[in-house]
């Protein structure tokens, strides 16, 4: 830029359709899946409503793509975008910092209270006399209401061997932004490429752990607050790790028809971003929910 | 004038900025410009002001008189919980967003918000997330009653099934607050004229940006929150449910750790406003501006520390109490600086009392009226008494319409000359503000007296000595009511025409908005960046 003051090269969109599509997509997912549990319409909405949120996720990001690729966008628009990611990431944390929070007032609150930690003598003495504190909580205070588990999920099985994966993972993207910055496509599109396979081979292994616990275990959802922790957030986790992937994915595309210059990919800086993100939040859940 | 820029013809796409709106309805619905977007959230939030007031009239009238007049008491309960839930995400936090959108650009000199597409889908996800939550009042099971607090249990074993559509309208609010926290960091950080440091920069960008961080960090706790409703409600878990391990407690510390942050974001920005207001007519700089800033960066942090003060009565360790009674009450001296400088800007100021300078007094006076109930339910043993009481319900009327509802109104009076180039009515806005001063002193200072005295909250019917207040109360109540319709007529009476508004407005107004930019400004304003001295 020549000019200091100028702000005429800071791209401002003209109107836009894809807002109000996406507004549409959410709202109809969200009211067809309240009407779905409330039994009164079919599954149809929801997917309906989320074909059309794929949409235009697709159509707003390829207007975008399409307009980086033009040259549209100046360093200062980068830098919003930069901000932008930024921010959502930690937007995301503290999503999970809800989680994270019901798991540790459970451990350390809510469970010792009912067995009459604290000043709570007479909540045990009164509500559940024969309940028993301890964590990973097995049997619960009412066990009628629940499936109880017969047995906790360990730490070093599977869940052991996830670690391992999205750890190389956070490496083999590193790589792959090591090749893109040497100008070396091939590997970048290799790295890439083990990266996304390791993503889903994650999301694979976490689909048998799931099946394992509700077969052999019997850790359900309903299994009370031990079940509820474990799978909300061992799930929207993995539910991160799928999108993370699926985005890695896109990027290796894009990075395969050549979109990325050492200079300018910061699409590609994203999501690695988000997915350094996942993997944090996986260590997290790995110390906590799986080993301590 | 820095809007019909002559610039050099550099840049592939120069051309782009320099259309006008679309035409149409469709203008509105595709619009990537921060004043349309901006003036698009201040009409959904003045049309949620009058939904959830007219929801407050029908409280009021049932609270006329003792025992049950009008309504059913089920009902009662879906007019309480829906009043507060459409006031607090429908009125209150669109109206300030409104306002960044339309001050923030032409405040530090920038041509739009970072992310104009992001922004305007902010803006659309809202009209379906309110259509959302009133669509539950005329479903079978009714709307959700269970007040806006909507504690575990009652809305999650005792909930009505339109407790799921409440459920995914949350969703979508903390969705929109999210994006639109993040355009607004992204444009103060990344989108400021050479020149104008952090430190140069409008009281209100900064309360706006502090409000940002807020705003991320708690409305994804709030989706938490309701997602774990949503599982108990339909999926066996048990956050919220004791037999299973979970608490019903906890739903409360989740819920207050987004919702104590959450009063701070309905009312940051209410100070930059006024921060703003009072130097004009005062004829004076701003006293103390980095303590200013140091203030709300203080109140900011710190409300994430004294959530459990919503507590006090559930049984917390006798430790808890202590700390989050200290550490609320802690809250009163970043505070209480702020108004100290606001009173000491006016001091020996060539004042002049302009109708937004008339509703920032009277916020000065009775947002501290509503600061000083708060500091007494700080006080945990105090507040065992006084909790979910009228007094209660007064303290954060206080805060809540005599704070940050009359910083809106403020700031609607001060910037509509610049935004449409019309002065409004003054004799109209005078009007307006000692009727409403009146009224809402009429309708809330009695409310203190019978939460002393006892009367609780959210309930339909009361004991025969609170009669005579009840009845002040709502007469107050139906005058502010009315009000505020007044309000509509002049706000469309502004917009349609009015005396001509010169480009600097007031004659001691500063800032970029009003040293740099005609009234109205140009649909893209900053073309080129402003000198900022």
């Amino acid at each position: 830029m020549s000019s200091t003051t100028s702000n005429e090269d800071y791209y401002v969109p003209h109107g836009t359709y894809w807002p109000i599509i996406g507004s549409i997509g959410l709202s109809l997912t969200v009211i067809g899946t309240a009407n779905f549990l409330h039994g009164t319409w079919s599954a149809t909405p929801i997917f309906v409503g989320l074909a059309i949120i794929i949409f235009m996720m697709y159509g707003w990001f390829g207007t975008v793509v399409t307009e980086s690729l033009a040259g549209m966008y100046n360093k200062q628009v980068d830098m919003s975008f930069r901000w932008g990611m930024g921010w959502f990431i930690f937007s995301e944390v503290m999503f999970f910092a809800a989680f994270f929070g019901a798991l540790f007032y459970a451990r350390a609150y809510s469970v010792p209270w009912l067995d009459g930690a604290s000043n709570n003598d007479a909540t045990a003495q009164y509500l559940w006399p024969d309940f028993e504190a301890a964590w990973p909580l097995l049997s619960v205070p009412l066990a009628d209401k629940f499936s109880e588990a017969k047995h906790a999920m360990g730490a070093w099985g599977l869940p052991a061997i996830n670690t391992l994966i999205l750890l190389t993972s956070g490496l083999t993207v590193t790589l792959a932004h090591w090749a893109l910055k040497r100008r070396d496509n091939v590997w970048l599109v290799y790295w890439l490429f083990a990266t996304v396979a390791l993503g889903f081979g994650f999301v694979f292994l976490q689909a048998y752990e799931y099946s394992h616990a509700y077969q052999d275990l019997n850790l359900r959802l309903d299994s009370g607050i031990y079940g509820s922790t474990f799978y909300m957030l061992t799930g929207f986790h993995g539910f991160h790790v799928t999108m993370g992937a699926t985005m890695l994915l896109v990027i290796m595309i894009r990075a395969a028809k050549g979109h990325f210059t050492p200079e300018n990919h910061f699409a590609f800086e994203a999501v690695a971003w988000y997915w350094h993100f996942v993997d944090v939040v996986w260590l997290g859940l790995f110390i906590f929910v799986y080993w301590l | 004038m820095y809007n019909e820029t002559t610039h050099d013809g550099e840049g592939a796409h120069s051309d782009h900025d320099h259309h006008g709106p679309a035409k149409g309805l469709m203008r509105w619905v595709t619009t990537t410009n921060h004043k349309d977007i901006g003036t698009l959230y201040l009409w959904l939030s003045f049309t949620m002001l009058l939904y959830g007031g007219s929801m407050a009239m029908v409280i009021r009238l049932e609270l006329f008189q003792p025992g049950l007049q009008w309504v059913e008491p089920h009902f009662f309960n879906q007019m309480t919980t829906m009043h507060g839930l459409v006031m607090v995400f429908g009125a209150i936090m669109p109206a300030f967003v409104g306002l960044a959108n339309w001050l923030i650009p032409m405040m530090i000199g920038a041509p739009d918000m970072a992310l104009p597409r992001m922004n305007n889908w902010s803006f659309w996800i809202l009209p379906f997330a309110f259509t959302m939550l009133a669509s539950t009042t005329l479903m079978e099971s009714g709307a959700p009653a269970f007040g806006w607090t909507f504690y575990a249990p009652l809305s999650t074993t005792f909930a009505p099934d339109s407790t799921d559509f409440f459920i995914f309208a949350v969703h979508l609010m903390g969705i929109s607050s999210v994006m639109g926290a993040i355009n607004v960091i992204a444009t103060i950080l990344n989108m400021r004229a050479p020149g104008m440091t952090l430190m140069k920069m409008p009281l209100f960008v900064w309360t706006w940006l502090i409000t940002a961080y807020l705003l991320i960090a708690v409305m994804p706790v709030l989706a938490g929150a309701v997602t774990m409703m949503l599982t108990d409600r339909h999926f066996g878990t048990s956050f919220f449910d004791a037999a299973g391990g979970g608490d019903p407690v906890m739903f409360q510390h989740i819920f207050w750790f987004f919702g104590h942050p959450e009063v701070y974001i309905m009312i940051l920005p209410a100070f930059g406003v006024i921060s703003a207001i009072i130097p004009t007519f005062a004829r004076k700089p701003l006293f103390g501006y980095s303590s200013m800033v140091y203030a709300t960066a203080s109140i900011a942090i710190l409300s994430f520390m004294v959530w459990a003060h919503h507590m006090f009565t559930t049984g917390m360790p006798v430790a808890g109490e202590l700390y989050f009674m200290y550490a609320t009450i802690l809250i009163s001296v970043p505070t209480g600086v702020k108004v100290f400088n606001w009173v000491t800007t006016m001091w020996k100021g060539s004042m002049t009392f302009e109708t937004p300078m008339l509703w920032a007094l009277g916020f000065i006076v009775m947002f501290t009226i509503g600061g000083l109930s708060g500091l007494m339910l700080g006080v945990a043993p105090v507040d065992t008494q006084y909790h979910d009481t009228y007094f209660v319900v007064a303290h954060f009327h206080y805060v809540l319409v005599t704070g940050a509802l009359y910083s809106i109104i403020a700031a609607f009076y001060y910037w509509v000359p610049k935004w449409t180039g019309h002065m409004y009515d003054e004799r109209l806005g005078k009007i307006h503000f000692w009727w409403s001063t009146i009224a809402v002193n009429v309708l809330f200072f009695p409310q203190h007296f019978l939460g002393l005295a006892g009367m609780p909250r959210r309930i339909p019917d009361y004991s025969l000595q609170f009669a005579e207040f009840n009845m002040i109360s709502s007469i107050g109540g139906f005058a502010f009511g009315l009000a505020q319709v007044f309000f509509l007529y002049i706000v469309i009476k502004t917009i349609k025409g009015g005396e001509k508004a010169t480009d600097r407005v007031w004659e001691g107004a500063t800032g970029l908005e009003f040293e740099h930019l005609s009234s109205p400004p140009p649909y893209h304003s900053f073309n080129e960046a402003p000198p900022v001295k």
